[in-house]
């Protein structure tokens, strides 16, 4: 478990390390929180040449609040679980940050990481999706935002364009009337999601459903919504009949894993599962 | 005077004197030794299960910046293979004995075996040089599973072992066993499979070697349970060396759990290359090295036929087991699955028939050996599992299943007909009801019911323990007995210097047990000296007798009677010094709470110190008394103890996930007398972690081509304490009559009484859906399955 050697910068700046990133090309990794790549390093599953430090960057540091909730993309799991900002505008966040491994990985494992890297067991991901939240990117030619929707596009590969930095994620302050939840299976190991599943849910005032966004994490290759579930509970009353009937068409359209921990078959039933705990959860907060 | 006396300290619960330096990081492990000229030593491994190697191009390595060498098992021929200390009883490894070498040579025989060897300057040169070395590799058959192998057309591992078969051995009566189960009432067939587990200390493996020319001398630093042990084989089987010509020192050992018994090919490659290259060599596994090559325990798989009457009596029980050997003998590893394991198969009932067969196996597996238990939780989990399922089958409680078949106390000294020396003392049922009104059992049946009606499943589960520690004595575990190949006594001395302060060293090897604050209590109320005035030394073969090191739970009934014994003879020689210095007849003076005074008149008396005093300056001693007071005994114990006890744990299985939650976890555990209740408290709890762990988390698992699936902590499931309840723990105290202090031990009880209790609380869970066998670990998907398939 030692890893090959690499050249080590430790930029001060966003523009710095796309610098740097531009000049290295392939040869080059962003680090932040490391908790995916140096184990990825140590077993040399993966052997880059040029590590690019970003953890230290202070542009890329610290939790804004306003209409929407701008929280920088070397923000740790640990500081974002314990934001009075996340806790009071976007509980749901912080709830799912507070759980993810255990509390070493969470000082260290960083927001913009864990979407960058997009490992297909990764919390975040479904959270991002269910709040659709905004991705800000910076890289050689400007920043643009990629949207939640766009972002994960296969297993360890996100919409990131090459020398692309993620700076900043945006999410939405949830009002009267909205209500997200985070269910999980984890992992006896890793505490990885064997399944996650997020749910977001926004009512009418005669409590029907108005809007739902669900999206699940862990089962498969990467964090996917589920459509079908979410156009069966909107106009709904949102009640246990209704989200145990749309809990039951989420994963039908989707791609799984399978390993030893846990097979295909049995991630299909738990995404339903784990859905409906997800929905009633974010229901019943939703109602107050 | 006697208000002098220090307050006795036999049954205080002490903190850990060892716990200061290790919690502020002035420990002193092997990976913090750094000697001058020191190189680094970094293993290729093979990627094959089983394969030949064709040729092996280290040019390249060597060529390396940094590369200091490069060696292959063809150069290390001049050393023998590793030696096994433990054939099984009656020799029954022979001519199929292989062990493994320093580095492999010719073929290799699973994911992880040792290839070639590089040092370097530094650790990371060293691994990037492995990535250098080009080996030619001729992959051949793979089979990891022990039943799976030995059937006929399985790829074979070694020419001189047909059907991969390394032994097979039983005990007890086949005949009178044949018989109970073909008449019997009622007869319960089940698989149980005793998964591989990866002990997992916190500290990995590894050696340091230094080889002086000028003298012929190496020092090893390895991570040891046993390094006079090591000094042996090493010296005696692997060099052909006298034995003074290596001195071995276990630094501080981060946990061992079995796995550092044992002679590994690091402490040979590192002794050997030293010598070679002519300067320190130092070798430190990695985590996946250790999850790779260190031994794993367990992998049983067994059939099991138990048979009784429809009201509840147990009158048969048959077991076939298939131990799963891995690749290789390591160094005890024949002796774990046939002593340690059938012997004790009957566990704590009365069974007038009983038959235990266990085949030994080789896989193409990492080496599987001795783990914390070795042999008894497996056992004690396959005849506890039996019980609950012959309970479930004749429709009684399994309490009182256990209840009417437990060994009585009236029994005792108990012969179980399986080949085992007598259990020494016992009264099982006191522990059982404690644990059940502990639980509350009485109510846990309607509480479960009123659940089930509202859809959550709650389970209870006992396992009635027994379990050896302390094996001897050596005429019965040695050659013409059981095989083991040398003794298990143990050996202490124990001298009083001439300030007072007391030095113990001993053949024990503590590292995480707490022997040095245990041991100092013995002596301490023994002696009659202050706990602080007492210093226990141990672990370099330079400094202490020749021992037989820390496992088994041995080290409070062996080496600490051998301490007690010491100190017997110490006080007897205090008490003719007083003698001598009151003016007094022998005869007339009494030692007692660290003083010898005249009978009758007690303000005649001299206190240790100022007999030790007199002892060391020996300015007046008695005709024919030797100075000092400095005595040495080597204690070969005349039996085996046997503590035993009750484990209940209560779980909740979730209905739609089949997650398993341990709600609660009671254990009423009678380990003897007491030396350290907090000591033995958290042995019980570590081990208590381990066993519910086999029970829900760990399982190291092989695919097909030999690859270990579970290979990194990320995959494979150690309990963390977030994953445990608080336990609710309680003793009864039955002395053993082994040893003068009446304790069993308890370093293995925790970890061999659990795992049954977990599943059996799982199984009793899944009533409703009439699951009546489920294999460990009880994840989420098998119970789901087992509730939904």
């Amino acid at each position: 478990m030692i890893p090959a050697a690499f050249e080590y910068f430790a930029p001060g700046s966003v523009a710095e390390a796309i610098g740097l990133l531009e000049q290295h090309g392939d040869e080059a990794k962003l680090l932040a929180g490391g908790h995916s790549l140096l184990p990825a390093l140590k077993l040399r599953l993966s052997q880059p040449g040029v590590l690019i430090d970003i953890s230290r960057v202070a542009e890329l540091h610290g939790i804004e609040a306003g209409d929407r909730l701008s929280i920088g993309a070397a923000t740790t799991y640990a500081a974002i679980a314990s934001d009075p900002a996340v806790l009071g505008g976007c509980a749901v966040l912080a709830e799912c940050a507070g759980q993810i491994g255990d509390i070493q990985v969470r000082n260290r494992g960083t927001l913009g990481g864990a979407l960058a890297h997009a490992d297909p067991a990764a919390d975040l991901p479904a959270v991002v999706l269910a709040l659709d939240a905004a991705i800000a990117v910076q890289g050689p030619a400007g920043a643009r935002s990629i949207s939640a929707d766009d972002m994960f596009v296969e297993m360890l590969t996100t919409a990131l364009e090459p020398n692309e930095v993620v700076t900043r994620v945006t999410f939405p302050v949830l009002g009267a009337g909205e209500g997200a939840s985070y269910a999980k299976l984890k992992h006896p190991a890793s505490r990885y999601a064997i399944v996650g599943v997020a749910a977001y849910v926004r009512l009418h005032a005669d409590g029907s459903v108005a809007a739902a966004r669900v999206a699940v994490t862990g089962a498969g290759p990467r964090a996917e919504r589920q459509h079908a579930t979410e156009s069966a509970l909107v106009g709904s009353a949102g009640d246990a009949a209704a989200i145990a009937a749309a809990a039951e068409l989420a994963g039908e359209s989707m791609e799984y894993l399978g390993d030893i921990h846990a097979s295909e078959t049995y991630r299909r039933a738990m995404v339903k599962v784990y859905t409906r705990r997800a929905l009633e959860q974010a229901v019943a907060r939703a109602r107050g | 005077m006697t208000a002098e006396a220090p307050t006795k300290v036999i049954g205080k619960a002490l903190k850990r004197r060892e716990d200061p330096q290790l919690i502020v990081g002035q420990g002193n492990f092997l990976d913090d030794i750094k000697l001058a000229g020191m190189v680094h030593a970094v293993v290729l491994r093979s990627p094959y299960a089983h394969a030949r190697i064709r040729s092996i191009d280290t040019s390249r390595a060597q060529a390396h910046p940094g590369v200091v060498a490069v060696f292959t098992g063809e150069d290390m021929l001049d050393i023998n293979p590793l030696p096994c200390a433990w054939a099984a009883a009656g020799g029954r490894v022979q001519n199929n004995l292989n062990t493994p070498r320093a580095l492999a040579v010719g073929e290799v025989h699973f994911a992880g075996d040792a290839v070639a060897l590089v040092l370097a300057e530094d650790r990371y040169v060293a691994r990037d040089a492995a990535d250098l070395i080009d080996v030619d590799y001729e992959p051949l058959g793979v089979v990891v599973d022990a039943r799976k192998a030995v059937e006929p057309g399985a790829p074979q591992l070694h020419e001189n072992a047909p059907n991969n078969v390394i032994f097979k051995w039983d005990c007890g009566d086949a005949a009178a066993t044949d018989a109970a189960i073909g008449s019997a009432e009622v007869v319960v067939r089940e698989e149980i499979i005793n998964q591989r587990l990866l002990p997992t200390p916190m500290e990995t493996r590894g050696a340091l070697a230094r080889y002086e020319s000028s003298t012929g001398e190496y020092t090893l630093w390895t991570t040891s349970q046993a390094p006079h042990v090591m000094r042996l084989l090493l010296t005696a089987f692997v060099f052909g060396i006298p034995e003074p010509k290596l001195r071995v020192i276990s630094p501080n050992v981060g946990g061992g759990f079995g796995q550092k018994i044992f002679c590994y090919n690091d402490m040979a490659f590192t002794m050997w290359a030293s010598k070679k290259i002519g300067r320190p060599v130092k070798f430190v596994e990695d985590r996946s090295e250790n999850f790779k090559y260190s031994t794993a325990g367990r992998d049983h798989i067994s059939d099991v036929e138990i048979a009784g009457t429809r009201d509840g009596q147990i009158t048969g029980l048959r077991v076939q087991t298939y131990a799963n050997l891995g690749a290789y003998i390591s160094t005890i590893a024949p002796g774990i699955p046939t002593t340690l394991y059938g012997r004790i198969i009957t566990g704590v009932y009365k069974i007038p028939a009983a038959y235990a067969h266990v085949t030994g196996v080789y896989t193409n597996t990492a080496m599987v050996d001795a783990y914390r238990g070795a042999g008894r939780p497996e056992a004690s989990y396959l005849i506890e599992r039996m019980i609950d399922r012959f309970a479930a089958e004749i429709g009684m409680d399994p309490a009182e299943v256990r209840r009417r078949n437990f060994i009585q106390p009236q029994d005792f000294p108990y012969h179980n007909g399986m080949g085992l020396l007598p259990y020494d003392s016992g009264n099982y049922e006191p522990a059982l009801n404690r644990a059940l009104e502990m639980v509350g059992y009485a109510d846990f049946r309607a509480e479960q019911a009123r659940a089930r009606a509202e859809g959550r499943y709650l389970g209870v589960g006992l396992s009635s323990y027994v379990e050896i520690c302390g094996v001897a004595p050596s005429a019965w575990i040695g050659l013409p007995g059981e095989g083991w190949g040398a003794g298990l006594w143990e050996s202490a001395n124990v001298r009083v210097h001439l300030t007072g302060q007391v030095v113990v060293t001993t053949g024990s090897l503590p590292h995480g047990q707490g022997l040095e604050t245990t041991f100092a209590q013995l002596v301490a109320d023994e002696l009659g000296v202050a706990y602080e005035n007492v210093v226990v030394e141990h672990s370099d073969t330079a400094g202490t007798p020749f021992g037989y090191g820390t496992y088994g739970s041995r080290s409070a009934a062996v080496g600490g009677t051998a301490i007690v014994k010491s100190t017997a003879k110490i006080k007897e020689k205090a008490r003719r010094l007083a003698a001598h210095m009151l003016e007094a007849s022998v005869d007339d003076v009494v030692f007692e709470d660290g003083k010898a005074y005249v009978r009758g008149s007690p303000d005649r008396s001299k206190s240790i110190g100022e007999i030790a005093l007199q002892a060391s300056v020996a300015y007046s001693l008695p005709e024919g008394m030797e100075p000092f007071l400095d005595e040495t005994t080597y204690y070969d114990p005349p039996n085996c103890t046997f503590p035993f006890g009750t484990h209940i744990a209560l779980v909740e299985v979730d209905g739609e996930t089949g997650a398993v939650t341990l709600q609660r976890y009671v254990g009423v555990d009678d380990v003897g007398t007491v030396i350290n209740p907090l000591i033995v408290d958290g042995q019980l709890h570590g081990g208590i972690a381990q066993g519910v762990a086999q029970a829900l988390f760990e399982r190291g698992v092989y695919d097909d081509n030999g690859q270990l699936v579970t290979g990194t902590l990320m995959d494979y499931a150690i309990p963390v304490a977030s994953s445990l309840p608080s336990y609710e723990l309680d003793r009864t105290v039955t002395p053993s009559p082994v040893n003068p202090m009446g304790v069993k031990g308890a370093g293995e009880a925790g970890t061999i009484g659990s795992a049954q209790a977990v599943m059996n609380a799982v199984i009793d869970a899944l009533a409703p859906f009439g699951v009546k066998h489920l294999q460990m670990p009880a994840t989420a998907e098998r119970v789901w399955k087992a509730m939904h398939g």
